[in-house]
């Protein structure tokens, strides 16, 4: 199949969907790769470096589609490339198919299959073509660049000859791969970065990004992430008045203000208030990743850098992976290729839209002439439901489960000792005393014993057995006593036993000697 | 020596050996213990050797030097991966040594009954027949159901100890084998035993004990030849108390309270020890010796998921980025003989700061301890081998787990899936680490031969290979 690229359409848009590195990995698959000229120029790949990459170049756009077979781009197809559709052909790329009716109905009416990049099923074996999060790891990252580039004061808190330069504080809202890459960047730029997500269950990963989970003090079952695919959805007005507390509470102290809080098909909810915004200091940053759904600062403006009165600025960029494109050509190509990797099993350049497997089918919008969206729920839960936590017990029930569970010990051991007991009652009512007297010492024996043996480590297990072995040996006393027999066969069987019998006493010893020596503090 | 001090000998050897027992209870104590034992044991012998009632020197003492020489070769040249082999070794030699201690009382027994039958006073007696000679009918009676019972346990422990080092020495292959008719064929052999019995004592003759001690190696030997390689901590353990309850009963033949102390310390031991064992592997003991796991109790989940194998790069890769590692070794890495590298390779880990420890299962191995006492000899310090209670908690923390031949006791179907054959057995939760290297031979399955779900986990990448080379590999890695 014929792979082809076209050059981005849309202003400002940097990025593409094919680099040098990836159209060789496409050549692998058996598909021959075709690119429009000065595709990747502003992501810093020139035409020929592509040719050399064994790529074909064409010189328009129109060329371009109609040679193609499958074509793989980056922005939502606009108007005049939906109309170059052609049947059969297959077009992967970002579709925003929740809100682009028309755009899955032309291209449905052309006979084209629409694989729609965020559509990719969040499940892990879809990771590797998950286009959403590898770009939400780069604008995390970015955010974090631009806030410093707007920002003018260092991250890093230093002690200079020239004095004390205290350290930014960085508070990012909404742990999402966008939340965490930020989170990532401002601790190793030196911030004190502080995180928070409404789902409780990520605190765990922001610690482990180094930054200090704001905890609410709020009592509420929260959503369990495992059933909206990992996203976040809408808390409580309770719940949202605690956090909208908390954040008055942080604002004037917060140097740095990263939001990457967005629900799944809504409006981004407001975060940060005006309130907030105006109680911070002068100098302050607020980048508001959410700015395309509205944002979550209300004071944001969509692509534009404000500066409010009292000097905060807001930064409502929407195009932080187009504005590192060598980078997010690079992952993003990746992606798609990853996914043309799955479409292309036999890997002889034949394309196969396997609509049985969870992610293909999960990613096309359009296929035979039907639109295939929304797909239905995948095989596969993304992340394993929660088990439901049993109750904690009150304080009346664990002392009524004490108490039930030493009266059954209690009961138990009254039986044994009562059991036993009886037993041995039994047994000295016919033995004779010589007997008994025995009997007692073995009783004790073996109740000295079973005490001490549960003391032994359990590292020592195999020693305890090569020191019993040895001990056990003691049978030799017996054989002794026998050897003075005058019947010589008993002294000959007396003697073997006193042979071996040496031979588990001295064997056993040393060896044990052997093992316990071997034992070594660090 | 008069009886009076060998008896006083007798009580202090007693108190020394409880004193070893005791001492093991951790590794620097134990060091120290071991002496009590040989010193209890020394004191022992001779207060027998030079008490009353012991002659025929010129024969003992060249079988104990004899003894003495071949248990020091024994016990030099033992390699740590032979230990389980040497322990049933070495358990077989008191259960033969009971066999014939209860044979000879029987025979010295007839021997007096004799004389006392004929007339005689039983003057001319000296030692272990001068006793018998002053017991009444009532302790003849409880003598003879005494040697019955040494001679009985005795001849179930020596054959099932010979069927154990077999099978652990790989001369008898481990796969549990029975004659047809199985255990019915015990019970029957079980029934026969106690007709012998019954007939020996209503004074059948010493026939009837021969009879025993074949039919009773009988039952030791197909016992012992049911059960599977993986059991064999069970087995091991179990055979270590029959041959404390064999001396505990030749001490009631002989009325020798220090064989019974140590019998009923020995056998104590080794049925705790079992007990341990089996609630380690979440089983009945009667269900491990009765052999083989039971069949699954309904549809097992089905294992989602592919195996995805790693190379050695990638395996070094992991633990140098790792801080914290955790290695659960089990038998494979005794087979493959790996104890020494992976020793090395957690040497240069640690010497980078990371935080390397073991993770030991009871049942990891073929006898209780066994991994313990191989990572000793390799030189690993003892105090990062941990018990799975205590390290079970640490997982989620941990960067890297390293499996190396283990598979059953790192199943996560004993927690997850309530039909499986191991359901509810306690095991290693590895599953928790960020990443876990499983070094292993091929795609089989483990002992109980069910499908382990934790190879098929997105954080698991199998290692293929000899455990002993893929360690090698990593070392030519990893400086």
């Amino acid at each position: 199949m014929r792979v082809g690229t076209p050059k981005e359409i849309f202003e400002g848009e940097n990025r593409v969907a094919m680099t040098p590195e990836s159209a060789l990995q496409l050549q692998k698959l058996g598909h021959e790769c075709v690119i429009e000229t000065k595709a990747g120029a502003a992501a810093g790949f020139s035409d020929k470096n592509y040719k050399d990459a064994g790529v074909e170049v064409v010189k328009t756009a129109a060329a371009l589609w109609k040679t193609a077979d499958v074509v793989t781009k980056v922005r939502q197809p606009e108007a005049i490339e939906l109309k170059r559709l052609r049947d059969g052909q297959t077009l992967i790329s970002f579709f925003n198919p929740g809100a682009n009716e028309a755009g899955m109905e032309a291209a449905r009416d052309k006979g084209a299959t629409v694989i729609a990049m965020e559509m990719v099923p969040r499940i892990s074996r879809a990771q590797k073509m998950d286009a959403l999060s590898s770009m939400a790891n780069i604008a995390g990252y970015r955010a974090v660049i631009e806030a410093g580039n707007n920002f003018g004061r260092f991250f890093t808190g230093q002690v200079t000859a020239a004095g004390k330069v205290p350290p930014a504080k960085v508070l990012v809202v909404g742990a999402g791969v966008a939340g965490l890459a930020a989170i990532g960047t401002a601790t190793s730029l030196g911030a004190i970065t502080y995180a928070f997500d409404v789902r409780p269950e990520v605190a765990e990963q922001v610690e482990s990004m180094g930054a200090e989970f704001v905890f609410l003090d709020f009592e509420e079952d929260q959503a369990d992430g495992a059933t909206t695919g990992g996203y976040a959805a809408v808390s409580s007005p309770e719940f949202r008045e605690a956090q909208l507390a908390k954040f008055r509470e942080l604002a004037p102290e917060i140097d740095i203000v990263i939001t990457t809080a967005l629900i799944p098909n809504r409006e981004a909810p407001e975060l940060w208030t005006e309130d907030m915004v105006k109680s911070m200091k002068s100098g302050s940053v607020i980048v508001d990743l959410a700015a395309e759904k509205g944002g979550n600062c209300k004071l944001t403006v969509m692509d534009k850098k404000i500066v409010t009165d009292n000097g905060v600025t807001i930064v409502g960029y929407t195009d932080f992976p187009s504005r590192m494109a060598a980078q997010a050509s690079t992952l993003y190509s990746n992606n798609i290729r990853h996914m043309l990797f799955d479409l292309t099993p036999e890997k002889d350049g034949v394309i196969v839209h396997n609509m049985e497997d969870d992610v293909i089918r999960g990613a096309t919008v359009t296929h035979a002439k039907e639109i295939t969206f929304p797909p239905p729920p995948p095989k596969i839960q993304a992340i394993a439901a929660k088990k439901p936590a049993p109750p904690p017990p009150t304080a009346e029930e664990i002392k009524a489960t004490e108490m039930e569970a030493f009266k059954a010990a209690t009961k138990q051991q009254t039986t044994l000792l009562v059991g036993g007991g009886l037993l041995i009652l039994l047994v000295g009512a016919y033995a004779p005393a010589s007997f008994m007297s025995h009997f007692i010492v073995f009783a004790l024996s073996c109740f000295v014993g079973f005490q001490v043996i549960w003391g032994v480590s359990h590292a020592l297990h195999t020693p305890l057995m090569a020191i019993t072995n040895a001990i056990s040996g003691i049978v030799i006393v017996g054989a002794l006593l026998q050897v003075g027999s005058g019947n010589w066969l008993v002294v000959t069987l007396a003697v073997i036993s006193v042979l071996i019998a040496t031979i588990n006493i001295v064997g056993g010893f040393l060896v044990t000697r052997r093992m316990l020596a071997m034992f070594q503090r660090s | 020596m008069s009886l009076g001090i060998v008896s006083a000998a007798y009580i202090a050897a007693s108190v020394l050996f409880i004193l070893a027992l005791g001492g093991l209870s951790n590794q620097e104590k134990a060091k120290r213990a071991i002496w009590f034992g040989i010193v209890g044991m020394a004191i022992a012998a001779i207060a027998t050797i030079f008490g009353p009632g012991v002659a025929n020197y010129w024969l003992l003492i060249p079988a104990i030097a004899v003894g003495s020489y071949v248990g020091l070769e024994v016990a030099r040249r033992v390699e740590m991966t032979d230990m389980p082999q040497l322990v049933a070794a070495l358990h077989s030699f008191v259960g033969l040594a009971a066999v014939f201690i209860g044979l000879n009382a029987e025979l010295e027994l007839a021997a007096v009954q004799a004389v006392l039958a004929s007339g005689g006073d039983g003057h001319e007696f000296a030692g272990f027949a001068a006793k018998l000679a002053h017991k009444n009918a009532v302790e003849i009676s409880i003598l003879k159901v005494e040697v019955f019972l040494g001679i009985f346990i005795g001849a179930v422990t020596f054959t099932g100890s010979i069927v154990a080092f077999g099978k652990l020495a790989g001369k008898i292959s481990g796969t549990p084998t029975k004659l047809p008719g199985g255990h019915m064929l015990n019970a029957g052999a079980l029934v026969i035993s106690l007709i012998l019995g019954l007939m020996y004592f209503n004074g059948a003759g010493v026939w009837t004990m021969v009879a025993v001690i074949i039919v009773a190696g009988f039952i030791g030997w197909h016992l012992i030849m049911g059960i599977g390689g993986a059991d064999m901590p069970v087995v091991v353990s179990m055979l270590n108390s029959y041959s404390g309850w064999a001396a505990a009963a030749i001490g009631f033949t002989l009325g020798n309270d220090l064989l019974i102390v140590v019998g009923a310390l020995v056998g104590s031991s080794g049925a705790i020890l079992s007990y341990i064992m089996c609630k380690a592997m979440n089983r009945q003991f009667v269900s491990v010796i009765l052999g083989g796991f039971g069949g699954p109790s309904g549809p097992q989940m089905e294992v989602e998921g592919e195996q995805i194998a790693i190379d050695a790069d990638g395996v070094a890769a992991a633990l140098d980025d790792a801080d914290s590692v955790i290695i659960v070794p089990g038998y494979g890495m005794a087979v493959a003989q790996a104890q020494q590298s992976v020793s090395e390779l957690i040497q240069r880990l640690r010497a980078k700061g990371k935080n390397v420890r073991f993770g030991i299962h009871p049942v990891a191995g073929r006898l209780p301890g066994h991994m313990n006492v191989l990572l000793a000899e390799a030189k690993v310090p003892y105090d990062i081998v941990l018990e799975m209670d205590e390290i079970n908690d640490d997982f989620p923390d941990t960067d890297v787990v390293m499996i190396i031949g283990s598979n059953d006791i790192v199943n996560p179907a004993a927690q997850d899936d309530p039909n499986s054959p191991i359901a509810g057995m306690p095991v290693l939760e590895v599953w928790k680490a960020k990443q876990v290297f499983v070094s292993k031979r091929g795609q089989g399955t483990g002992y109980s031969g069910i499908e382990n779900p934790l190879f098929y986990k997105e954080n698991t990448r199998m290692f293929y290979g000899d455990a002993k080379d893929s360690i090698n590999e990593l070392l030519k890695r990893i400086s």
